[in-house]
């Protein structure tokens, strides 16, 4: 399957999703408050769509943060539901939320996420210093 | 020195202007159009002056995040635009003030007055919560709200006030008939 790898911008997150079975790793990081949300989060989406097919044994889907505006918000939830059927259909999913140790903030938002989609999450809190 | 009376005028201006920012504690305003670049030049510019101060990693994320917030807002929402194809652009006010005990952000821009009890009703429903409704407000939002055409995800508010803790306090001035100035301030206490 393709790999998607875009660099991050100071309104674009960094995205890898490469489902190599060698070596897969799928990260979402960095800022997002992108011009426009929908244009940006489509071909993830897509991609998404399409690993749902067939997917990896294991999907663990990093997402690294350190701020996103509420339209983002949006549409990291749609990613998270692209997972949530994947879960209920039986696959082995996780989605591993990495926030700063020292952000409330976001360490909630992930929590929140948690709460909404029935995905196994996995809060990890990590030090800027 | 200016001997035109205009000129003379503008110079008093801008030094009466300077005297009215001192007194409201006023140490950044904006009037104009909110492109996608003013709203990231205007955040990483607050973002990089209040990191060199003492303050708190907490409130330096939320003034950050309450700024492109009421960016967006106005960009989104405002009833001015140069361009009136456009559905972001929109024009307006955008100031920040700061006391020993808060910041303020507000915005100011203009509404069509058939908006404004819609746009009232949700605010007072926001303001009206507390933490947990709020929360309750936020996931209901997320999971069936539809993003709008003009991509904003209707959480911006409730946003606002849950990562304050603080309540919108907003008004309108009526313009005409038809339409309205809609300032809107949101605080955030720097000791919380």
């Amino acid at each position: 399957m393709r790999v998607i790898k875009i660099e991050g911008t100071d309104d674009t997150p960094q995205v890898t999703l490469d489902a190599n079975p060698e070596n897969p790793f799928m990260e979402i990081s960095g800022r997002s408050l992108p011009e426009d949300v929908v244009a940006f989060y489509d071909p993830i989406l897509e991609w998404l769509d399409e690993y749902a097919e067939n997917p990896l044994e294991k999907t663990v889907l990093n997402i690294k943060l350190e701020y996103f505006n509420t339209a983002s918000s949006k549409l990291l939830l749609d990613i998270l539901l692209k997972l949530e059927d994947m879960h209920e259909a039986g696959h082995d999913v996780l989605v591993r939320w990495h926030y700063p140790d020292d952000d409330e903030d976001m360490e909630e938002a992930g929590e929140e996420y948690e709460d909404i989609v029935e995905v196994p999450f996995e809060q990890v809190s990590y030090s800027i210093d | 020195m200016a001997e035109n009376p205009q000129i003379k005028e503008k110079l008093k201006f801008a030094f009466d202007f300077y005297n009215i920012m001192q007194k409201n504690d006023v140490t950044f305003a904006y009037e104009g159009e909110i492109t996608h670049e003013i709203t990231k030049a205007f955040s990483s510019l607050a973002e990089s002056h209040i990191a060199l101060t003492n303050e708190s990693n907490a409130v330096q994320k939320r003034v950050f995040h309450i700024m492109v917030e009421s960016l967006q807002n106005i960009s989104k929402h405002s009833a001015e635009r140069k361009n009136p194809e456009s559905v972001v652009n929109g024009q307006g006010i955008f100031m920040i003030t700061k006391t020993d005990k808060e910041y303020n952000i507000t915005t100011g821009n203009v509404v069509f007055n058939e908006n404004i009890p819609a746009l009232e009703e949700h605010i007072k429903k926001i303001n009206s919560g507390n933490k947990q409704t709020l929360k309750n407000l936020y996931k209901e939002k997320i999971k069936f709200g539809k993003l709008s055409y003009k991509g904003g995800a209707g959480l911006g508010f409730i946003d606002m006030v849950r990562k304050t803790g603080e309540r919108l306090i907003y008004t309108f001035f009526k313009l005409n008939d038809k339409k309205s100035y809609f300032v809107l301030t949101s605080t955030i206490f720097r000791t919380k």
